[in-house]
């Protein structure tokens, strides 16, 4: 309590210290010391996530009102901030209906297996210095396999509510992650390859120490994450497992209740997560070029993980959807091809860099240089290849005419 | 080792968000690939035909709001035309001006509906909608302030229009004219080379010209097939013959093709309005038939009785989504005989099953989408 009361506080970190005196007065055995102190982390972070969800819901509809010329909730409490609880209190009171052909089991175990995934991956990322809760070595094959598991969870649920929607939708869904989780895997090789560590706090003092971002010095990966991570979150323009205006409500049809606020917030800490990782990885996590000296880091990685979730709220009302054949021809046909190549490419510049000796201050520039200048001549190049040209040349306006019954039919696009 | 398979059924609708009211398509799935596809009408039978045999003909022209709801002036016009052909009624220069004015305005806001559902079926999540409701609102404020109405009219009456517009509508309605360009150059920036609406659009529901006739589909449908046909053109009505405007047609007969129409007839509604505004003569707006029993000495209304001569009639007109056509048979009575609706929706829906199968489910959609249909009208 002393410490509490000192006025001696950085941020909310000392938090921890009146709390570190209380357990030591408890004088534990040390495991059971260490369970305790896990324990308290992860309910941080758990809290965190759920605030941030209850938050973001009002905030992402607002911003979607904002651009679509409406004015979004504002009934409930003062700018419509309490929506997101009265929803939350709704979606708890409403009877959980579990309709008579689904298989029971899974139907109640797909919306707790995929919401565990989601918190689970913070575990790896640090929020600060020495703001982490596993400070794992393999921390970026933890996150890539604990966001696989979204996977079967959601093809559990559409498979087990015995519905069409929702199994055409699981269909979908296994295609779609499978293949983006591929280009993923692909865009954080390039990543490791460079830094050389799979410890994400790694990531974070490798950009620290050199001053950059992965971003600069490697774009197309990022690029590639970021696409990717908007199938595994389910965000438009590849939101094809929900396609509202097609599959009514995707995998989740039949989910109603307090089930299917599962897979909503989920579905929030699932972009949550890949923010995390986008900003961990390739922006530099906590720090910001020394301010993290003076802002507390998590208050940095708080806000480069907004602004990257931002993105996803910004495509979501921007973009339509592709097709399922069109986003599967863009993950092997497109992504992966470039992926593969940019591995090759990253792979012989860490080569280069070590032979050579360069100092960095040579060396990255360079590298960001080349690889900035390789992305665009790779994805416009490979575009061409492929026989797509830009939207710009492809779209027309109609003849305009004022003949009667002529015909102007040529068929040329008729498949 | 091959796993054995069976075609799926799936019912969409008619409860479902993207069927634009209460339509069922039942389709036969491979996988998502369509192999056979049933449209289910009827859910939103109110039995307009036989209901409007019991009306006087006065009493019939809510009704005509009420079919195609989305385009309420264009029903009122299809039906008083036809009473006027049956009772060889001339209406005043003021109110054929008014009816093409309104007629157009009504093109423009169906039309805006139209593109915007058609973005939202192919996935955007309700930004273009929403952006194109901006136009309808203004659009039907112009309506709210001519005859009080902003969904079902009931403006237009029989030798005229039901009240002249008020002196503050003409500015307005000028401002409005004023500020569509840029909004329509704003659509056409974001959806037109939208990469996402060519990728799902293009070479989707072909519809060839031969096919098209044959299945005596109209409206942006059939021009979309690149046949050039428009009834404002082809058989001019109100005081379309007066004024200046193109047709637009597409080369390809696919839903693209559909949704480029649309957006240029915008234009071309707003250039007809231009001008249209322009010429408008002053004079009375309703032809004085018979004297009326209801409110005698204030603005000459339609008797709410008429007893045409016996006949029959058929007017059509180019509604948004297509040929509207209204067949009257009167037998000297008070009501019509057989009273029936040409309604465009319903068959421009007729080949959708020849357009759905062998493309996917999400394309099944977009068609639809494309094809433009009130439920309302289709099931009367």
């Amino acid at each position: 309590m002393a410490i509490l009361l000192s006025g001696e506080w950085y941020d909310l970190r000392d938090l921890a210290n009146p709390i570190r005196e209380l357990i030591d007065g408890l004088g534990l055995p040390d495991a059971a010391d260490y369970v305790l102190w896990s324990l308290i982390a992860a309910l941080a972070i758990v809290t965190w996530l759920v605030v941030s969800v209850i938050a973001f819901i009002w905030i992402e509809r607002r911003l979607v009102a904002l651009m679509q010329n409406r004015i979004g909730p504002n009934r409930v409490g003062p700018a419509g901030l309490l929506q997101p609880i009265a929803d939350a209190i709704k979606l708890l009171l409403k009877e959980a209906i579990t309709t008579r052909d689904a298989d029971r089991l899974l139907f109640w175990l797909a919306p707790i297996i995929v919401f565990i995934p989601t918190i689970v991956v913070f575990a790896v990322v640090p929020f600060g210095e020495s703001m982490v809760l596993a400070d794992l070595n393999v921390g970026v094959l933890f996150v890539i396999a604990v966001a696989g598991i979204m996977t079967p969870a959601i093809f559990i649920a559409g498979w087990s509510s015995n519905n069409k929607y929702a199994l055409l939708a699981a269909m979908r869904t296994i295609a779609m992650l499978i293949s983006y989780e591929i280009v993923q895997v692909l865009a954080l090789l390039s990543a490791v390859l460079f830094i050389g560590s799979m410890n994400l706090g790694a990531f974070v003092s490798w950009q620290d120490e050199y001053n950059t971002w992965l971003i600069f010095i490697m774009p197309l990966p990022v690029v590639a994450y970021i696409i990717a991570g908007a199938v595994e979150i389910n965000r438009s323009p590849m939101d094809l497992s929900e396609a509202e205006s097609e599959l009514a409500a995707g995998y989740h049809t039949e989910y109603g209740g307090i089930k299917f606020g599962f897979f909503y917030q989920a579905e929030y800490m699932a972009g949550f997560a890949v923010a995390a990782t986008v900003t961990t990885l390739f922006l530099g996590g906590w720090t910001l070029w020394g301010l993290e000296e003076w802002i507390p880091g998590w208050i940095i990685f708080l806000g480069k993980l907004y602004a990257v979730f931002f993105l996803y709220i910004w495509s979501r009302a921007t973009l339509p959807r592709l097709r399922i054949d069109q986003l599967m021809a863009f993950a092997w046909k497109f992504m992966l091809p470039l992926m593969l190549v940019n591995v090759l490419v990253i792979g012989a510049e860490v080569v280069v860099w070590e032979e050579t000796g360069a100092s960095r201050n040579i060396a990255l520039p360079a590298i960001g240089a080349l690889n900035a200048t390789l992305a665009v001549i790779l994805v416009v190049g490979w575009a061409r290849v492929l026989g797509h040209g830009s939207g710009r040349q492809r779209g027309y306006r109609a003849t305009l005419t004022q003949e009667i019954g002529k015909i102007y039919y040529t068929g040329a696009e008729a498949s | 080792m091959t796993l054995k398979s069976e075609p799926f059924v799936v019912n969409v609708g008619p409860q479902h968000p993207s069927t634009h009211g209460v339509f069922r398509l039942r389709l036969t799935l491979d996988g998502e690939k369509i192999i056979d596809a049933d449209m289910v009408m009827g859910y939103l039978h109110r039995s307009m035909e036989k209901l409007a045999e019991e009306r006087t003909y006065t009493q019939n022209i809510p009704f005509t709001d009420r079919t195609d709801y989305l385009a309420a002036m264009t029903g009122n016009l299809a039906y008083v035309m036809a009473v006027e052909k049956l009772m060889n009624i001339e209406v005043p220069e003021r109110a054929q001006f008014l009816r093409t004015i309104m007629a157009e305005l009504q093109r423009i806001a169906s039309h805006s509906m139209a593109i915007g559902i058609f973005a939202n079926d192919c996935g955007a999540w309700q930004t273009p909608v929403m952006h194109m409701f901006r136009d309808r609102e203004k659009i039907l404020d112009l309506f709210e302030m001519a005859c009080g109405a902003r969904l079902t009219l009931n403006y237009m009456r029989i030798g005229g229009v039901s009240r002249d517009i008020p002196d503050e509508w003409m500015p307005q309605a000028h401002k409005l004219l004023k500020d569509l360009p840029n909004r329509f150059a704003e659509y056409e920036d974001l959806l037109l080379s939208n990469e996402i609406i060519i990728a799902r659009s293009r070479g989707i529901g072909v519809l060839t010209p031969e096919q098209a006739i044959a299945y005596s589909v109209s409206g942006p449908m059939l021009r979309g097939s690149g046949v050039a046909w428009d009834i404002r053109k082809a058989d001019p009505y109100a005081a379309y013959d007066k004024l200046d405007f193109d047709i637009a047609v597409g080369t390809n007969g696919d839903a693209y093709d559909r949704f480029v129409i649309r957006l240029a007839e915008l234009r071309q509604s707003l250039r007809i309005l231009e001008q249209a505004l322009d010429m408008m003569p002053t004079g009375p707006v309703h032809e004085r038939l018979g004297t009326s029993t209801v409110q005698p000495g204030t603005q000459p209304i339609a008797p709410l009785v008429f007893r045409p001569p016996v006949g029959e009639a058929y007017a059509r007109i180019e509604s948004p989504r297509g040929e509207l056509g209204y067949y009257i048979v009167s037998d000297g009575g008070p009501s019509p005989f057989r009273f029936h609706i040409r309604s465009p929706s319903f068959i421009n829906l007729t080949p959708l099953k020849q357009m759905a199968i062998g493309s996917t489910i999400a394309d099944a959609i977009v068609i639809l989408g494309s094809v433009d249909i009130v439920v309302g009208e289709v099931d009367r």
